[in-house]
């Protein structure tokens, strides 16, 4: 796998950086992108020195989507026109009570989380088709990882307007991954708990709360193998699924 | 601070927000305990503008240092980003802030009771490095184990470094640290080129010997009063070798180690350059009588090649990483007590044969990381290391007083080393000082600070002085004593930050800042609020 050329979106998230460290630690070619160029200028110089990585730095608005096509083709370039694989990390997330009261926090929610998703990795399936037509050798080790949650599993009273974002992007994720399965490009859905990153860090009533580097070695490892969805803390897995089956009558009483 | 911080009202993210924007009727998340609970926990930053959707947050906790000692709750903000932290520094929804790295102080130097610490552990990125000069810039958050790990395999080890590599750039600045080459080499800011600075009133300054020379000097040992230093550039040394070939002796008292040091171990006041590089002393400190001062010399160099045994030829610069232990909490606060100390000390001086070993740079310089949380073995009562420097002239004598004190005391110290030191570098409170340096761990108990006040008279009759960044109960009149160039550091900080913005537990017990500026009145709790009304240091700066 080295060599290979790999960009992450979103990186100035804590799971972001974990993940692109990892990655430039295993000698890949990187495209860092994110909103706040100044940021994302500072991690890749970070993972250059770190790493002796080659580390592009670029700028990428999700909710720009206008925007995505062109970012594609600049990031493409920057790993001397192709890519083998996506990490899509950014994401949004604001209180379940103001985003119920304002429609503009959860409209930027459903654009970051679900909307800027599906325009940008509709632009990076593409890309990894790319010479499939032709009959060309399949490139071996393509991938799209994309960082979905716990929360899309059910929709709790507490959260369901940021879970309901996450849910659309699973379901995209399950359609896209069986679309390009025949081609060999594994579609991984990653489902973090809590992680201690500046999304969580304040907020009361955090438990089991994951390091982001812990996350990013699940990611890893997924990546490797190819897996569709993993839920990170794994044990996450179970607690998912004992709140799934709760009935809904009982559900519908709890406060979740 | 209650009724600044309740004006806030609620807030998970949003900190401008008044209570009517509330639904009661929505339930509130399991997880969470309800809003009003909540607001005195999570705090906002960014003030009222509905459209941001990730804000970074205060976490009020309570927070303590390396020695346990003491605990304090705090407001803390760990920002990822650097305008995350230039907007917790100013957010006045906090009194005041004091940056904190990775919390290897070991008293109150990096709490601020009731007010804002800035976490700089997320803030750790490299920024740039030159090979040929072996400069490197980085971030104030970026920690020795992390330029070891990424420079040593390269050929480079930072010049300056203290017991642990769990510390950050901002933290070897703010207490302008030393090494065990300080007889040689200096502290810390020998090798800093230069530093930005994130001032109380908000400025970024860049600082260094030329530019802002003033400021670079007060930050320089300053305890992180000056501000949040943002970027540090520093130069790091080549060596051949990741090893250390080290040199142990054994001295059966006081006399012997001086004796020793000053033929051997330290080229600083002869000026001989036959000396070591590196010296240190372990000293038993619960010997008497004629044994008073016992010590293991350990004098060492940076391997080169050609000192490697055949086997490690291949890789000098690889690093095996070690294994790392840890001490579970729960440790009961008097095992270590001056019978059982007593006891190691007499089988780890026995066991220290002399000659020369090639050993891994860790084991030299950082042979408590390999457990972490050693700390604990102190047990929740916690511990304080006692520092003092005494210049050459007294330091026998200091040095033996201070000894008998300790051992009359029967207070087990399981660590306690000796070394010499060489000029200082000019930080105005900067702690290194031309003499011999004394380092004990003592046990926390209510008597201690009682103690350790006996301890600074002795210090202050031999004219010494007490390390900042390892006090947590240094009494204000022995500090401004011991600290000529106090009010020249008061009266930069007060042209910098004329508000007293930036403050710590430690700066208002010390008087170094008064806390009572405008918006930013002093904790109410313990006798820092009554001693800032009358700061010493205010006065002498004006």
């Amino acid at each position: 796998m080295t060599g290979q050329g790999v960009i992450v979106l979103g990186i100035t998230s804590a799971i972001a950086r974990a993940m692109a460290d990892r990655l430039a630690s295993q000698g890949r070619r990187l495209v860092v992108a994110g909103r706040e160029m100044e940021e994302v200028e500072r991690i890749a110089a970070d993972l250059r020195i770190r790493h002796n990585a080659d580390v592009t730095p670029l700028r990428f608005d999700a909710v720009d989507f206008d925007s995505h096509a062109g970012f594609m083709a600049d990031a493409a370039a920057a790993l001397g026109g192709r890519f083998d694989g996506v990490v899509l990390c950014h994401g949004a997330m604001a209180d379940q009570a103001d985003a119920q009261a304002d429609f503009a926090l959860t409209k930027r929610m459903i654009d970051t989380n679900y909307a800027s998703a599906v325009s940008v990795l509709n632009l990076a399936a593409e890309r990894l088709l790319e010479g499939e037509q032709g009959g060309g050798p399949k490139r071996q080790g393509r991938f799209l990882c994309v960082i979905s949650s716990v929360a899309g599993d059910r929709g709790r009273p507490s959260n369901y307007i940021y879970g309901s974002t996450k849910a659309a992007l699973d379901a995209y994720l399950e359609g896209l991954r069986a679309r390009l399965a025949k081609a060999g490009i594994a579609v991984t859905t990653i489902k973090p708990g809590f992680v201690d990153t500046a999304m969580t860090w304040g907020l009361p009533g955090m438990f089991l709360v994951a390091e982001p580097q812990m996350v990013a070695r699940d990611m890893d490892r997924a990546i490797k193998k190819g897996a569709a969805v993993v839920y990170t803390p794994w044990f996450w897995r179970f607690i998912m699924a004992v709140i799934r089956a709760i009935p809904r009558p009982v559900f519908n009483r709890m406060k979740l | 601070m209650e009724g600044a911080l309740g004006l806030l009202g609620p807030a998970r993210g949003r900190g401008g927000e008044s209570e009517d924007t509330i639904d009661p009727l929505f339930p509130r998340l399991s997880l969470r305990p309800p809003r009003q609970a909540a607001a005195g926990r999570a705090r906002g930053l960014m003030g009222g503008t509905r459209r941001s959707v990730q804000v970074p947050r205060f976490r009020t906790m309570p927070l303590t240092s390396w020695g346990n000692h003491p605990v304090e709750e705090c407001v803390v903000a760990r920002p990822e980003k650097v305008r995350d932290l230039l907007a917790a520094a100013a957010d006045p929804s906090v009194a005041s802030v004091i940056s904190r790295g990775l919390g290897r102080s070991y008293g109150d130097a990096a709490l601020n009771a009731g007010g804002g610490v800035l976490l700089h552990e997320r803030l750790n990125r490299f920024l740039a490095f030159d090979p040929e000069t072996g400069t490197l810039e980085c971030e104030a958050g970026v920690s020795y184990e992390e330029i070891l790990r990424v420079f040593v395999p390269r050929g480079y080890f930072p010049p300056v470094t203290p017991g642990t590599q769990f510390v950050t750039m901002g933290g070897a600045v703010a207490a302008d640290v030393h090494g065990k080459n300080h007889h040689r080499e200096g502290s810390f800011a020998e090798f800093l080129e230069s530093l930005t600075l994130l001032t109380g009133s908000g400025e970024v300054l860049r600082c260094s010997r030329t530019e802002n020379a003033d400021v670079f000097w007060a930050t320089v040992g300053g305890m992180g009063l000056t501000g949040a230093i943002l970027t540090v550039r520093l130069r790091l040394r080549p060596v051949e070798s990741a090893y250390m070939a080290v040199d142990y002796q054994r001295a059966g008292n006081l006399d012997r180690a001086l004796e020793l040091f000053e033929s051997s171990h330290a080229a600083g006041g002869s000026g001989g350059s036959g000396g070591y590089h590196y010296s240190v002393a372990w000293i038993d400190c619960l010997a008497r009588g004629k044994s008073l001062g016992r010590c293991v010399l350990m004098g060492g160099e940076h391997a080169s090649v050609k000192d490697l045994p055949e086997r490690l030829k291949g890789g000098p610069l690889e690093i095996r990483p070690k294994k790392r232990r840890s001490v579970p909490n729960a440790i009961p606060s008097g095992l270590l007590n001056s019978l059982s100390v007593r006891a190691f000390n007499a089988v780890y001086y026995r066991s220290q044969r002399g000659g020369r070993r090639i050993v891994p740079y860790d084991s030299f310089f950082y042979p408590l990381d390999s457990v972490l949380h050693w700390n604990r073995f102190y047990g929740k009562r916690g511990f304080q290391q006692y520092q003092v420097v005494l210049p050459p002239e007294t330091s026998r004598q200091g040095l033996v007083r201070l000894l008998e004190e300790l051992a009359r005391s029967r207070r087990g110290s399981f660590l306690a080393v000796l070394k010499t030191m060489g000029p200082s570098s000019g930080g105005m409170l900067s702690f290194p000082h031309p003499g011999w340096t004394l380092a004990v761990d003592l046990p926390h108990d209510p008597s201690l600070d009682e103690f350790l006040a006996g301890l600074d008279r002795i210090t202050l009759e031999h004219g010494g002085r007490r390390y900042l960044a390892k006090d947590a109960g240094m009494r204000r009149e022995a500090f401004e004593a011991m600290y000529p160039r106090l009010g020249e550091f008061c009266a930069v900080v007060r042209r910098l930050d004329p508000r007293g913005r930036v403050s710590s537990s430690l700066a208002r017990r010390l008087g170094i800042v008064d806390g009572g500026g405008p918006g930013a009145g002093p904790r109410e709790n313990g006798a820092a609020a009554s001693a800032g009304s009358s700061a010493i240091g205010a006065g002498e700066a004006r």
